[in-house]
């Protein structure tokens, strides 16, 4: 199992770290981006190895103008093409601007709009409405049915692995054409219904007002509960079985076991699963292009199809970037949040 | 000897059998179904939406290469494709071998810095990289789709090998310097050849991500310049109600993906959730 610990796990940094084989300057490190760093102690055992050999590579791997070299040719890229960009976007939410015009300035006048808008607000609500389906759905869901489960190892494992999260790599294009097909009126969906006696169900369900939105939301779902129980599934096999053993012991029931072992031991996974749904269910824009466009009415109108919308269909740049930026501050913002949370739990580990 | 309890944890794993297998079969299904109907003509999906296929027939495949031009979104997505996942996975090699190898002033800012591109959405880049590329003279080039996905790529390739050189044995590159090895040389024939199976995790996820790219292409590129994603959400015409050869058209799109996700699934997982800022 010890190889799948390493491989499913790397977020946990439990991979085993043997001071001697690594460099000395990892040693300082935070762990930006959640990968592993080496336990307080074996930073001390190295320390004074590591200063020898410190001297001897700087000296003979060069001097320190070499790392920024190695750096430059693609942060110049990035620079052109992404940082820049960023600031202008920035820029430009201050300016009413139609993307080809002259720009005004008018201070925070989009984000005031903003804030009056009521598409903007029916927007949000719809992202967090995509939210329930895409994170909270899939992960409660998963834990149920992990739970369920055995313990043990089953074989065969890969296999399952391997199928449930196929959608994880497919085009959300795909997805959306299989699921556009499927919900015609005289698609597969409707026709079980038939076949099953629920011909009153019948409806061309991503054109109904009411279920428009539980439509893509449902795709959402069945888009993630493959990640969830991926990550679940591996994590349940890395709890020690010991510890079920002594909650049994003090006599817990199988719901206490979940609370207390299965719950805990599965945080990581369950955090890591929170970060990739909550994010794409911010994100969602491919899915819901080709399902809907947003509609009907605005009854599927998302934050980013809102950009889209705002600032190449009816050109208003200025108050696409405003909108832009307030979906770029809660992603980012969340993602330091959840940074924050995992930096803080290595240290307490 | 069976007793209670191997009993219970005999029928607890053929219960953990059925639970799976049910909901793969949920996962698979809808690819299934959408297989079966490219081969299918109109009038027989409309008959039979479950059954298999009656026989292998092409002629979706053909039309939706022909006629709905997938031929030249195909051609697109290649040319694309190809160009960034090998440009930034070499610029991401070199990056993530300053950033793990050495410590300089600044190295922490300017991760933070590449971590921001990491987690903003293209949203936040998009309006700006239109205006620029006009301004460069490459809007309606293959370039205009190009260079905005090599420095986005960079950004998680950066830290993906940042991440695999800092878990390089040192001893070796130690006895390199002690024989005189530049730091190129390290790179190049000590730590490369180590680096095989995390470079070759990089170059499969990036060529996930950019086959996929929809909402960048979407804004940037027009008529023949537009990749398979993009080619097959705005297909026009008669095709639109064609379900048929929209599948056909969807099955050129996964396909390279399922092949490569086949053969490389655990690089697939382990790079998709470790990145788990990248969207």
């Amino acid at each position: 199992m010890s190889h799948l610990r390493n491989l499913w796990q790397p977020w946990t940094r439990r991979i085993k770290l043997d001071s001697k084989d690594r460099l000395p300057y990892a040693v300082q490190d935070e762990g930006v981006g959640g990968l592993p760093t080496p336990s307080p102690s074996s930073q001390t055992q190295a320390a004074g190895r590591v200063a020898a050999i410190d001297q001897r590579f700087w000296r003979a791997l060069g001097r320190w103008g070499q790392p920024y070299l190695f750096i430059l040719p693609g942060f110049l890229i990035y620079l052109v093409f992404v940082l820049i960009p960023i600031i202008s976007t920035v820029r430009y939410s201050f300016f009413d601007w139609t993307g080809f015009s002259e720009a005004t300035f008018i201070g925070f006048d989009n984000y005031i709009e903003l804030a009056n808008d009521r598409d903007f607000w029916r927007a949000i609500g719809n992202n967090a409405f995509f939210v329930v389906f895409y994170t909270i759905i899939p992960i409660i869901f998963a834990l149920f049915l992990t739970s369920l489960m055995t313990r043990g190892k089953l074989r065969g494992m890969a296999f399952f692995r391997t199928g449930l999260f196929i959608p994880q790599v497919m085009s959300m294009v795909v997805v959306g054409i299989i699921w556009r097909w499927l919900f015609t009126i005289d698609g597969p969906i409707n026709q079980l219904l038939t076949l099953v006696g629920l011909e009153s169900w019948v409806r061309p369900w991503l054109g109904d007002f009411t279920f428009a939105r539980y439509a893509v939301g449902a795709v959402g779902s069945w888009v993630q509960y493959g990640l969830a129980m991926v990550l679940f599934l591996a994590g349940i096999q890395a709890i020690d079985e010991e510890l079920y053993d002594a909650a049994k012991v003090f006599g817990a029931n199988a719901l206490q076991q979940f609370r207390y072992v299965t719950l805990p031991g599965l945080r990581q996974q369950i955090i890591v699963a929170f970060v990739l749904t909550f994010i794409a269910a911010l994100r969602v824009f491919d899915l819901v292009f080709v399902l809907t466009r947003g509609g009907p009415g605005k009854e599927t109108w998302v934050t980013s199809y809102m950009v889209y919308e705002e600032t190449f269909r009816f050109n208003r740049a200025g108050y696409g970037a405003a909108i832009a930026v307030t979906m770029a501050l809660v992603i980012v913002t969340v993602s330091a949040v959840v940074f924050w949370v995992q930096s803080r739990d290595d240290r307490n580990a | 000897m069976l007793n209670i309890t191997t009993i219970r944890q005999h029928s607890r794993t053929w219960f953990s059998y059925v639970l799976l297998s049910f909901f793969l079969l949920i996962a698979l299904l809808p690819f299934v179904g959408i297989v079966f109907t490219a081969f299918k003509t109109t009038a027989e999906l409309s008959a039979s939406p479950f059954a298999p296929p009656a026989s292998l027939n092409f002629d979706n495949f053909v039309e939706a290469w022909n006629g709905a031009r997938f031929s030249t979104y195909f051609q697109s997505s290649v040319i694309v494709v190809v160009p960034v996942v090998i440009i930034s996975s070499i610029l991401a090699t070199m990056s993530g071998f300053g950033f793990g190898m050495f410590r300089f002033p600044g190295d922490n800012i300017l991760l933070l810095i590449i971590l921001l591109g990491l987690m903003v959405p293209f949203e936040a880049v998009i309006i700006p990289l239109w205006q620029l590329m006009d301004d460069l003279g490459l809007r309606n080039t293959y370039w205009a789709l190009i260079l905005p996905q090599i420095a986005l790529s960079f950004a998680f390739g950066t830290f993906w090998m940042r991440a695999n050189f800092k878990n390089m044995p040192r001893e070796l590159i130690d006895a390199a310097v002690v024989d005189g090895c530049t730091t190129w040389g390290v790179l190049w024939r000590i730590l490369f050849p180590l680096s095989r199976p995390a470079l070759l995790s990089l170059v499969v996820l990036l060529f996930m991500w950019t086959w996929n790219e929809f909402f960048l292409v979407l804004v940037l590129a027009s008529g023949d310049l537009r990749t398979l994603p993009v080619g097959l959400a705005l297909l026009r015409g008669r095709y639109t109600t064609d379900i048929p050869v929209m599948a056909a058209g969807s099955i050129m799109l996964f396909l390279p993906v399922l092949i490569l996700y086949i053969f490389f699934q655990r690089s697939f997982i382990r790079g998709m959730v470790s990145g788990a800022l990248k969207g």
